[in-house]
């Protein structure tokens, strides 16, 4: 039933690409997160959330917590970066967002290769992810 | 094994220990449920300077690492049940955290499976759609059941677990005579180089329909529970599909990469993500998964994998019992 012909022990030209921009978005991310968790620790940007006081709020659930803080949830971190608790989030979102510019760029490949079945694959995944990432599904207490 | 022995003993006493430790402070300090929450400003202030949290998370995570390597499972298992029944922080905020752990390891694996063909895109790209997709609605309704309720079904599904790590075969070379009509349509096949025999290995796999549909639940139960699925892809991959063993482990590993990044977002944007959590965690437990690395030369895996299982129902019950009684 199926052509096996094809079958090579390399790895395919998409799969070598997605594993490219895996490696180096997850390094950029890494890197970011440890430089952004130095600038919170060493308290070169004051924390939005006073440490003492955060340790008080981890202790109740999500929704309290970001009442109590006055933090609003979603994207809302994008507009607080001034402060050094929250100036993690860009390696938080870049690690958590590598994997959508993985399935971007795979899908020129895929149709280059007339794989036409996993490049919209590879689009629905990459839209799903998005869906997830924009806030615009979510759930909540 | 005396020796080894001892070390297992030693890595459990100190997490046995620091779970000793910790356990007044969480009784005093977690209100578990919206009742106790609800009168959050009755809940006594931390009496712990700031650092001690992070750093005991860091030393703890350090360990979890050395044992997740040894005992073969995924860091992310090992991280929510044992540190939402032992640390003071919120569940919500340790299945964030479990997440962005689990996904660090995977993106960090991810780059080198893929390079040495052994995971393969191919397969996890159908598989990956269907599971992120379910996390997100597992994120979702994990959200949204009360804390106590996610806390048996944790317990519940961790004692699972240990069940199935305990009676679990696994097949090498699964033998699959024919791949089914889905399969052979998406071309999931493929070749990869045993290295310890250096022969060719060709694979297929059978099943997909009834695979992709167990995967359903697996993205469900790892966005509700913010535990990665290494434990629950591998078996269904291997076992249940055909894939070769290898493949099966290395294709999981990459696809808790999309997964749980559906599932990441989705506890992100909640405002389950807590920076002073997220990074000691994940420098401890990919710095004791190096070490790990080491020690697998000279420990023996099948204790240590004894010894995990048993870490494990001891979490798991704790979860049952702080479910069940608060």
């Amino acid at each position: 039933m199926e052509d096996t012909e094809d079958i090579t022990m390399e790895a395919t030209p998409e799969q070598v690409l997605y594993a490219k921009v895996l490696e180096k978005g997850m390094y950029v991310g890494l890197l970011i997160l440890f430089i952004t968790y130095a600038i919170y620790m060493f308290g070169i940007l004051d924390p939005y959330l006073p440490i003492p006081q955060l340790s008080r709020l981890w202790t109740q659930n999500v929704h309290e917590y970001l009442t109590e803080a006055g933090i609003q949830d979603g994207w809302a971190w994008v507009g607080m970066l001034r402060y050094g608790d929250f100036v993690n989030f860009i390696g938080i979102a870049m690690l958590a967002g590598v994997t959508i510019m993985c399935y971007i760029a795979i899908i020129p490949t895929l149709l280059r290769n007339n794989d036409k079945v996993y490049a919209a694959l590879a689009a629905l995944e990459a839209l799903v992810l998005i869906a997830a990432a924009s806030g615009l599904v979510a759930g909540g207490h | 094994m005396g020796k080894y022995a001892k070390i297992g003993i030693c890595i459990l006493l100190c997490l046995m220990g620091a779970a000793l430790i910790i356990s007044p402070a969480m009784a005093q300090d977690h209100g578990d449920g919206y009742e106790a929450t609800a009168a959050s400003a009755l809940i006594p202030q931390d009496t712990h300077p700031w650092w001690f949290w992070p750093l005991l998370l860091f030393v703890v995570t350090f360990v979890m690492g050395i044992l997740a390597v040894l005992g073969g499972v995924g860091g992310g298992v090992l991280f929510v049940p044992i540190i939402s029944g032992f640390f003071p922080f919120h569940l919500d905020f340790v299945r964030g955290t479990g997440l962005l752990v689990a996904l660090s390891g995977a993106l960090a694996a991810g780059p080198g499976l893929l390079k040495a063909n052994l995971a393969s895109l191919r397969l996890a790209i159908p598989v990956a759609l269907i599971a992120s997709t379910c996390a997100i609605f597992g994120a979702m309704i994990g959200l949204a059941l009360p804390t106590n309720i996610i806390q048996i079904c944790l317990g519940v599904t961790i004692l699972g677990i240990c069940v199935l790590m305990l009676t679990a075969k696994k097949s090498e070379f699964p033998d699959v005579p024919e791949s089914d009509p889905l399969s052979a349509s998406l071309r999931i096949y493929g070749v990869y180089q045993e290295a310890s025999t250096g022969r060719p290995i060709h694979w297929k796999v059978h099943r997909t329909p009834l695979g992709l549909a167990l995967f359903v639940i697996i993205g469900v139960m790892a966005g509700m529970f913010g535990l990665g699925a290494g434990w629950a892809n591998v078996p269904v991959l291997n076992l249940l599909m055909g894939a070769p063993l290898k493949i099966s482990v290395a294709t999981s590993k990459f696809l808790l990469s999309i997964t749980d990044t559906s599932a990441a977002w989705i506890y992100m944007n909640k405002g389950c993500v807590i920076p002073l959590m997220v990074v000691p965690s994940l420098v401890g437990i990919m710095l004791g998964s190096f070490l790990g690395v080491r020690l697998l030369k000279i420990a023996k895996p099948g204790f240590i994998r004894w010894m995990v299982i048993g870490i494990l129902a001891f979490a798991g019950l704790k979860a049952l019992q702080k479910g069940i009684f608060g």
